[in-house]
């Protein structure tokens, strides 16, 4: 059995709003019922305010459950206002839901997308785009959506939020693609941190191939002493040793491809002599 | 509020002369029947009349009895039985709509590089008879059908697909879990090499099984360790479990005819009354060839899950093949497997009565389920326009 919170229960028990609105300017249809679950939304908007609005649903508890709270949340708001609702919004609204019926929450505010699109006048975004799970008629938009919104990372999370994958199974590569590329756009690429062991391992490896030829071509060299953290400590040898300029050819030449190759917080410090 | 329990088929309460006959043997009579002191040795005699009522039960003499943990212990055991003693074959022959225990058992051999040959079942669950006879192959090492399907309660006519195997040289297995003490058994005058049997489906504790190996039979253990059941299932007893389980047999043998007469009754008035107060509503599977303690229905366009809580609040148990009530995304794969429309599926609630309901409980259930179809069906958006279509035609 399913562990819903008290608010889902009773919004399931006594669901509010439900029906048709006689007199809805935008109206929405998600869902269908092979795929065991589908949602009705009727808005009517008054001076850009959404004065009322109903839903019929066809699902399990938290299907209606969800669609109720959407209803009762939309009341009262702005266009601007109900655009803004998440799935997540709709399910903290019931004091949350099972991972495994997420879905619920995002059936309801595919219907709000798309009831406000129908009063709009304009089609909704989401109808565009390929079905990538044939089972349940899942896009990849919607997919994306879902990945974003949720930050999902696992073709579960996806299965849990919009039943993409929930039935042959054949396009979960196809989604763990989806996952990749959308987390990838999302994030910037973040350095992994460093061990210090790999770190100095990593600036040794640099010394070797990109520094020390250089240096050795004008009869100086380099030895890596120490890193402690960010500072690499380094003594010069050679030809280099008594170069006035080997501070600058620290600075310049040494640190900055240390900090492009390894890390981009080094700072190279010569050891006293 | 009083538990109306309608979900025998899921599991069934212990039956009071059971919990009398077994409570002893935790505190009182806890020896191990592989002790040499007389202590122990009480107990393993308490077993030996335990073995006799199992085989009485089902027309089978007690050295073809291993007790086991469970239904699923039992089935496992018997499938990799005739895959371990027969090395040269590779092919498993089962039906679409087995138990999980023999399902998921026969998907992970198929990923083993055993086949498996699924025999199909028509819109009303019954067996393709003409594709079983095809599915037999030179390698074929054991087929593996269940007796009574636990959703639908149809029936397998196990004994003639027994017979079709035995001519082939095949080894034959049936998973009996919902059958055993529901309708007679004579394993005795059938070819039915192995079969299943699960304690807590008819009034036993949960945690005591029985698979049922025909005398002769090659056999080769699944839990590997004593002596116990003569070296055919390693373990310490359970054995408050199978002096339970031998007292529910005697009880379910004795038992069985007002299982086919009184309890069928009850389960024949509240399906009819439903069929006859609910529209848009159908029966799944075979009406005639079935458990008597079964009625699995359709309530078209409103969700399985749904009904289940709003039953719940009445206090009335019961199962449903609902994608949400599964945790899976699609409805159950005995109704797929009959071609039952996703519209019926994803609304289909399963009645299993046993013993101990009453006409009281039918008429209440009769009063409140019509009235919590008509509350989810207000609900649903696809109500009103169906039932006109309905109307129309």
């Amino acid at each position: 059995m399913w562990e819903y919170t008290d608010k889902v229960k009773e919004h399931f028990l006594n669901p509010r709003n439900a029906g048709e609105l006689e007199d809805a300017n935008g109206v929405a249809e998600v869902g269908s019922m092979a795929c065991g679950d589908a949602l009705k939304l009727s808005i009517k908007v008054d001076r850009g305010r959404i004065t009322d609005a109903k839903f019929q649903t066809f699902g399990c508890a938290s299907a209606i459950a969800s669609a109720s709270a959407l209803t009762e949340m939309l009341k009262g708001k702005t266009i601007e206002e109900a655009e803004k609702i998440t799935n997540q919004d709709i399910a903290d609204f019931l004091g949350g839901l099972p991972k495994e019926k997420m879905h619920c929450s995002v059936l309801g505010r595919q219907a709000l997308e798309r009831a406000i699109a129908d009063y709009k006048g304009i089609a909704p975004k989401e109808e565009e785009g390929e079905i990538i799970c044939e089972c349940f008629g899942v896009t990849d938009r919607e997919i994306e959506r879902a990945v974003r919104d949720n930050r999902l990372a696992t073709v579960e999370e996806v299965t849990n939020y919009t039943k993409a994958g929930g039935g042959c199974e054949s396009c979960h590569d196809a989604i763990r693609e989806i996952i990749a590329r959308v987390r990838a756009e999302a994030e910037p690429v973040s350095r992994p941190k460093l061990s210090n062991i790999q770190k100095m391992k990593m600036i040794e490896e640099t010394l070797d191939r990109e520094i020390r030829p250089s240096l050795k071509h004008d009869g100086g060299d380099i030895e890596l002493i120490d890193v402690i953290g960010n500072r690499v400590l380094v003594a010069t040898r050679g030809t280099c040793a008594l170069c006035k300029a080997s501070e600058q050819t620290l600075k310049n030449f040494v640190e900055t491809k240390l900090r492009e190759l390894v890390w981009p917080e080094l700072v190279v410090e010569e050891v006293t002599k | 509020m009083k538990t109306i329990y309608l979900d025998n088929n899921a599991t069934t309460k212990t039956a009071p002369e059971v919990l009398e006959a077994i409570t002893p043997y935790f505190h009182e009579w806890y020896g191990n029947p592989s002790s040499a002191h007389s202590f122990g040795g009480q107990v393993a005699r308490r077993l030996k009349e335990a073995r006799e009522q199992v085989a009485a039960l089902l027309g089978a003499e007690t050295e073809e009895i291993i007790f086991t943990s469970c239904g699923t212990e039992s089935d496992n055991t018997a499938v990799m039985s005739a895959l371990a003693t027969q090395n040269d074959r590779r092919h498993i022959v089962t039906s679409r709509v087995e138990h999980p225990a023999i399902k998921a058992l026969c998907s992970h051999l198929a990923g083993r590089g055993y086949r498996v040959t699924e025999i199909p079942v028509d819109g009303d669950g019954r067996l393709d008879m003409e594709r079983y006879q095809q599915s037999f192959a030179p390698d074929t090492a054991i087929v593996t059908l269940m007796w009574a399907n636990n959703e639908t309660g149809v029936l397998f006519p196990v004994e003639e697909a027994a017979n079709m195997a035995r001519e082939r040289g095949i080894p034959f297995h049936t998973d009996a879990v919902q059958a055993v003490g529901k309708i007679p058994i004579r394993l005795k005058e059938s070819a039915i090499d192995m079969l299943s049997l699960s304690g807590h489906k008819l009034h036993a504790p949960k945690g005591v099984g029985a698979l049922y190996v025909r005398k002769g039979s090659k056999f080769s253990p699944f839990m590997i360790g004593g002596h116990q059941e003569r070296g055919r299932r390693g373990g310490t007893e359970n054995t408050p479990g199978i002096v339970g389980l031998g007292k529910a047999c005697e009880l379910a043998g004795r038992r069985m005819k007002e299982e086919n007469t009184r309890v069928k009754a009850l389960r024949d008035k509240l399906e009819n009354g439903l069929l006859a107060a609910v529209p848009n509503c159908r029966l799944n599977g075979d009406p005639s060839n079935r458990l008597p303690n079964t009625s699995n229905l359709s309530f078209e366009f409103v969700e399985g899950e749904a009904i289940l809580l709003m039953m719940d609040e009445f206090g009335i148990c019961a199962s449903s093949g609902s994608a949400c009530t599964s945790g899976s995304l699609q409805p159950s794969h005995v109704l797929r497997a009959m071609g039952v429309p996703f519209t019926m599926a994803h609304g289909s609630i399963r009645f299993s009565l046993s013993v101990y309901n009453t006409e009281e409980e039918i008429a209440f259930v009769l009063e409140k389920v019509p009235f919590i179809i008509e509350k989810l069906r207000r609900l649903s958006p696809y109500w009103k326009t169906e039932k006109r279509a309905n109307a129309a035609a």
